[in-house]
This record gives structure tokens, sequence and C-alpha cells, in this order.
């Protein structure tokens, strides 16, 4: 009969005014300031800085200052400093690390060829989307201490992609100890190794090819 | 002269039992405030407090009910609706108000300045006079006039001449367009919103609220109540009655003139600010007024459901119903889609006009079986019902029939 | 008595005035509206309080719907162009017909006893009203009802023939 649909409608509606008063599970939104959604792991926004210690962030960045970032960058939002003197990095070798590391986010396209092209596994995306400020100039370009982030945030945000490049870390480094002991020549500085790649899950199935997992 | 009726200054008392304190109370306050004036002014402030009483208090109304609509659609929405303004969004009305209220005042170059000035003044200015004639309660009616359904029409039936001007001044393709719709809306539903209360006006042989009101009194059986819609016919006439004044105040199934999915906003586009706000304060009014005449015609004005319940004041009873209806209008826009204008003038006149003429019938049969009693009683009962029934289903089944798709002629 | 009267007779005959000067169709339509609502206002001031609802309700609501249909339909610019007639027979017709019915209307006035008193006229009750249109002037309101009725079947039969011709589907 006529008006039949209507009633039913109206059925349906008074369902979901009643039920979602006592029924807190029917309420499909989030309170989005105090509760955020767990973004998806391939979601990617601004390069980070990954650093292997977060209580010492500046000494124990992966970055080299080796510069293919800043050459690459399309849109040229990367600005590097080399330094003069050398500093051991994580695998204890001494290398060469950034003095200035400034990334223009009001440029910066979020491209991931920065990412691509460090050999370094230094430079990964983050996932941050909260970056409206009040100042337009000075804030939205982030120094290397606003862009350093430890190992531990990146196995947050990535985490199958973060296991992955430990794997090859570790692998990397052990090749050149074993490397190290058939010269059979033992150097008597050799930096202790930060504990976070240790600690971190080790897939089974970790893969041998380079390159980070495309997203 | 107008004054002079409303201000007749000691209207209380008028035979019913019912003389509380809290019943007297609202015309106690205007005649204590208006005697501290000299007596050739009492009559102009007892109107200006009526007026101003009337203004404020569904000026309030209309602040809570944005509200109380945004909080409900989202909840048939399954979200929570507005939160953060206040505890439980609750100021949040106050925060709309302020947004309007410094927002930019945009009038398009090549507009009719006047008339996109003059059209929400107008609309607002008809959809308050609507309230001059409703019964909010026992001896609460702002103006009492012979000829108050006639009134309450004329000046609702004014309110789309403004649209129109909105529309046309605006001197913009979707404005005209929501003109033009408004205005085939409007023919189109005037009629069927005027047939439905003919058998109210024929039975109860008058044409003033408080007769109305006052035919609607006593109980049936001892506990119902002799409302209108407690008849065949009259729940028949409260349909369409319902139908066609959603029409007329532009509410959701029938918000053609303002179809934001495909008119922008229809004959708002082209404003903005205050003057939005005055719009969207009219449509509001608009539906409160019909929603207060709904009452009085149909359910039984201010009386109590029951009759044990008299003791509160009738215009609490007046204020329950009227919430009760405007949020059963929230729920029909939280529920229905809207319609496309040719069902919606289908619908008028293939549909609501014909059972509205047929319901004429019906009323007119049972106002001159009203002698039948005992088994007669019950004969009379099962006809109505059948006369109202039957050309619902039969009309009915002509009006699904024709799903077909739309044919373009012109296109 | 006679300022409020004043009041609306200015209001009522200055619209109208103003209409017939206007070159913008919808102003005047609009104008025309205004002096429809000055009417009634008379009727009001007189006593008329039915009447006065009654041309609220069917020229301010309902007529100037028709009108403005009428005029968005039928006009493809906002500004008239010219004022002047086509042709002088056409202004010819024109006075002819108003004349006319000026005619008409003065006779009328002229004819209908007037009955001027300072006594204001008892209010009618609606009930009396309608029991006197259905009584005394059954006839006369039968004949507008037919009147009416065959006028709204014609223009339906007009508007039907177009789909019909065409083989449209409706």
């Amino acid at each position: 009969m006529l008006g039949s649909g209507l009633l039913q409608g109206l059925k349906v509606t008074a369902k979901n005014l009643v039920g979602s008063f006592h029924d807190p599970e029917r309420l499909t939104t989030l309170e989005y300031p105090e509760q955020k959604a767990k973004l998806p792991e391939n979601y990617r926004n601004f390069p980070f800085l990954v650093s292997e210690n977060a209580t010492d962030p500046m000494g124990t960045l992966r970055c080299v200052g080796c510069q293919i970032c800043e050459k690459e960058c399309p849109p040229q939002c990367i600005y590097i400093e080399k330094s003069k003197d050398k500093k051991p990095d994580a695998t204890g070798k001494m290398q060469v690390y950034p003095v200035v590391f400034d990334i223009d986010t009001s440029v910066c396209m979020s491209c991931q060829i920065c990412v691509e092209v460090c050999p370094f596994e230094a430079i990964k995306m983050d996932q941050v989307f909260e970056i409206a400020t009040k100042d337009r100039f000075t804030a939205l370009l982030l120094d290397r201490n606003q862009l350093a982030k430890p190992n531990s945030y990146y196995h947050e945000i990535h985490p199958t992609e973060a296991a992955e490049v430990d794997a090859r870390l570790l692998a990397e480094r052990k090749a050149a100890e074993e490397k190290a002991k058939a010269a059979a020549t033992p150097k008597p500085a050799v930096a202790p190794t930060p504990s976070p790649t240790a600690t971190a899950p080790k897939p089974p199935e970790a893969p041998a090819a380079g390159g980070t997992p495309a997203p | 002269m107008i004054g002079a009726t409303s201000f007749s200054p000691l209207l209380l008392a008028a035979g019913a039992g019912a003389d509380s304190f809290l019943e007297r109370l609202p015309l106690v306050i205007r005649d204590t405030v208006a005697g501290v004036f000299p007596a050739p002014l009492q009559w102009l402030v007892g109107s200006t407090l009526s007026i101003v009483a009337i203004v404020a208090i569904f000026g309030g109304i209309f602040a809570g009910l944005t509200l109380v609509e945004r909080k409900m659609l989202g909840r048939i929405q399954n979200r929570p609706g507005p939160n953060r303004t206040g505890p439980m969004g609750l100021l949040q009305p106050i925060a709309d108000g302020i947004k309007a209220l410094t927002k930019e005042d945009i009038v398009p170059r090549s507009a009719d300045h006047l008339l996109h000035y003059l059209a929400p003044v107008a609309l607002l200015a008809f959809s308050i006079l609507t309230f001059a004639v409703i019964p909010f309660g026992r001896n609460l009616v702002p103006l009492e006039l012979d000829a108050a359904v006639l009134y309450f029409f004329a000046a609702g039936a004014a309110s789309e001449l403004a649209i129109f001007m909105a529309g046309w001044a605006s001197r913009n393709k979707f404005s005209l367009l929501a003109a033009m719709r408004a205005l085939a809306q409007l023919i189109s539903y005037e009629l069927p919103l005027l047939l439905s209360f003919v058998p109210i006006i024929m039975l109860a042989g008058t044409l003033s609220m408080t007769g109305i009101i006052d035919a609607q009194a006593g109980w049936q059986l001892g506990f119902i109540p002799r409302w209108y819609i407690f008849t065949p016919w009259g729940f028949a006439a409260f349909v369409i009655f319902l139908i066609a004044a959603l029409a007329e105040s532009n509410r959701s199934p029938f918000d053609l003139p303002e179809a934001e999915s495909e008119l922008i906003a229809g004959h708002l586009t082209e404003y903005s600010g205050f003057k939005y706000a005055l719009f969207f304060m009219a449509e509001y009014f608009g539906m409160i007024a019909l929603s207060g005449m709904a009452i009085t015609l149909f359910l039984g004005g201010w009386r109590a459901p029951l009759p044990f319940l008299e003791f509160i004041p009738s215009y609490a009873w007046f204020g329950a119903k009227l919430l009760v209806l405007l949020l059963f209008f929230i729920w029909i826009r939280g529920t229905f889609p809207r319609l496309r204008i040719d069902q919606l003038t289908r619908l008028a006149w293939k549909f609501l006009v014909p059972l509205a003429l047929v319901n004429l019938g019906t009323a007119a049969f049972w106002s001159l079986t009203s002698g039948w009693s005992g088994a007669l009683q019950l004969v009379r009962w099962a006809l109505t019902i059948a006369m109202v029934i039957g050309p619902f289903v039969l009309l009915g089944r002509g009006l699904s029939g024709t799903h077909r798709p739309r044919t373009y002629r012109y296109a | 008595m006679t300022i409020p009267f004043l009041i609306i007779a200015f209001v009522t005959l200055v619209p109208a005035a103003v209409a017939m000067a206007l070159r913008n169709l919808i102003h005047s339509s609009l104008l025309l509206i205004a002096s429809w609502a000055g009417i009634a206002a008379f009727y009001f001031w007189a006593g008329a309080e039915f009447v006065a609802f009654a041309q609220v309700l069917v020229y301010v609501g309902a007529v100037s719907m028709i009108v403005l249909f009428a005029v968005l339909l039928t006009r493809h610019t906002r500004i008239d162009a010219g004022l002047a007639p086509d042709s002088i027979g056409r202004a010819l017709a024109g006075l002819l017909a108003g004349g006319a019915v000026f005619g008409v209307l003065l006779g009328a006035v002229l004819s209908t006893p007037l009955r001027v008193g300072a006594k204001a006229a008892a209010q009618v009750p609606v009930k009396r009203l309608g029991l006197e249109l259905m009584n005394h002037h059954t006839i006369a309101l039968l004949a507008i009802g037919i009147l009416l009725t065959v006028s709204l079947l014609g223009a339906v039969v007009l508007a039907a023939t177009d789909s019909k011709g065409k083989g449209a589907t409706p």
C-alpha cells in the first residue's frame, strides 16, 4: 500500500535515533582532536630524519650529509650543510654529518623521491597532517632538530617497512663486521652499537633486495 | 481597533473551572505591568507586551530548535551532532547568531537592491503576523478574530511572495529557478492545505480559533478527548494538512525552492550574514506557526489529553504538543529524500486534492449521522473508515503505478 | 476617522499610479500587489473583516502568483525597452477599453445609494455572512461557482491538447 515505504523509512531513522543514545557502538564518528583515527600504513606526508636513539637524536642521525636528496628534490625544498669534522655513525664508521638540514614544508610536495634516493635509510616519510601555523615563513621551515625522529617512531607509523629496513641494516652491519674480522686487524676505537636495532621486531621473510618498498 | 480587540482587560474566568493561579499567571503579569501606566495607554502597553512575549518566546524556541534539529539529525545519521560549543553544544545557537551578525552582508552588484533588502524583512514580518491569532493557552489569544483561520492563511500566503522577491531580486539563475519553484509549490499546496481543514470549519461552525477549540472540548467514553484527530476523517485531514504544511513551509521532503544539491541554496544563494539568518528564522517561524495551527485545528489546542491532567496549565500543554509536532517534522526531514518538481505537483493535484474533497464528503456524512447510537455507532465508524481508506488505496494505486522514467519534451 | 482613510487611500492609489509609470514589469506587479493589500486594509478599516482576509488570501496570495508567473514566463528581459504602443490603433483600443471599464464602475458607484452617516456599520459575524450567502444569494453563488468551474475546465482542456497533439507522455 502507498505509504508503507515511508513508514519503514521512519522506523529505520527512529531506530538510529534511539539506538545511538543507548548503544555508543552505533556512532560511527570520532571526536577528532581528542580521538584520532589510526592512519593507514601507506599514508605519507612530509619527510623526517631517522635517528637511532631518542635520547640523543642529533648524535645518532643516520644522515651522513651526502646531499643526494638535496640534489634530487624536484621542488628543491631541502637545504643541507655538511660538517667539516667526522663522527662515528650508527655502524661505527667515521662519517660526515649534516650541520644544517632544513626542509621547507610550504614547498615540499611529499613526492618521496628523497626517501627513494637515500642510500643510508636516513630520511623517511612522516604521517603528520596538522602542520597549520600562524606564522607562514619560519614555522613552516623545519630544521634538523624538528625533523629528527627516533627509529621507534618510524616503527610506529610504518611497521612493515621499518622492520624490513632494520633487517637490511643489520645484515649490512654483519657483513661489514665479518669483513673487518677477515681483515683481522681489529681497530681499537669501535663505537658501541646502539640498541634500538637489536630490539626491533624482525620479520621472518626479511627481503634481501635493496630499496624501500613502494608505498 | 485591533488593539481594542486584543486587550479586553479580563478575558479570564471564561466559564471553565481551570482557574488556578498558574493558568492565570501570564494574564496577571500583563495586567499588573499595564496597570502601572495611565489608563489611556494601557491597551498599547498590553499589546506591546504580548508582541514582545511572542517574539521573545518564539525567538528562543527558534534558537533552541536549530540546535535540537542538528542534534537530532546527527543522531538519525549515527553521529553525535554539535557538541563543541559549551556543555553538550548548548551554546551553539549563540555562536551561530554571533557568526551571522558579524558576517559581511554581500549584495550582488546587478541585484535589485531595494527588493533584495526588503525580501527577508517582508518574509519575517509575514511569518510573525501568523502568530497573532494562535491560541497559546486558555485565554492566551493575542488577537481574537472572528475569521482567525482565514487571517492565518492570508498572512501565510503572502510569505511565498517574499520568497519570490528574494529569488528575483538576487539576479541569479538559481535564485530565479527557486522563485519559480516556490510559486509552483504555493499554488499546488495552498489548495490541499485549505481543503483539508474545511471539514473542521464545517463541523465546528466557526472560523474563530477559540470556537474551534471549544468544539473539541469534552471526552468520549470518559477519557478519550473529542479532538478531531480521533475521528477517521479528522485523521485523514490531519495527514493531508501535515503534508501540505511541510510543503508550505518549505520543509524537507518539499524543500525544492532551496534544494542545496541542485540549486546551491535556491533563493538564499545571494544572501549572507544576518539577512540569511532572517530567512532561516522566518522558515522556522513558519513551521512553528503551522504546527500551532495543526494543534488548534486537530489536536484540541491547549486542552489536556486526559481528564486528570487538566491541572497542568494550558500553555504547557500547547508547548508540549508543539514540541512533539516540531520533533516529528525534524524526524521527517531526517528520513525522506527530496521530491522532484513533477512528483511534487503530481502529489498535490492527483492525490491530496481529491482526497481532501472526498474527505469533505466523509465529514459531512459523519456530521449527518451524529444522532446514531448503539450498534449504529459502530456502523457509522466502519462506514467512515471505509470512506477514508478506500479512496486512499485507490488513488494511491494510481500514484505509485506511475514509476516511469521522466521524459523530457524540450530537452 | 478620516486620517486612517486617507492613509489607506494613499497606500492604495500611489502604488497603483507608480505601477503604471514604471518600466520594470516585476516592480509594477509587486506594486500592484501592494495596492491590493491597500484595498484589503480599506475593507478592514470599513469593518468587513472577512472580505479583507479573503482579499489578502485571494489577491495577495494567489492572483499575485499567477501575475508573477505570467510575467516570468513571457518576458525575456527584465527591463522593458519601449513603453510606447506599437500603433495608434492599439493605443486607441487601450484607451477605449479602459474608458469603458471606468464608465461602468463610475455608473455603478453613482447609481448606488450611499448611506452617509457618522455611525459605523455593525460588525457582521462570519457565520451570519455565510448563512446570508447560502440562503439569499444561493443562485448568484452557484452561478459564479459554475462560471469558475467552466473556466477552469477550459484551461485544463487548453493545456491538455498540447501534449495530446504531440503524442508525448504527460
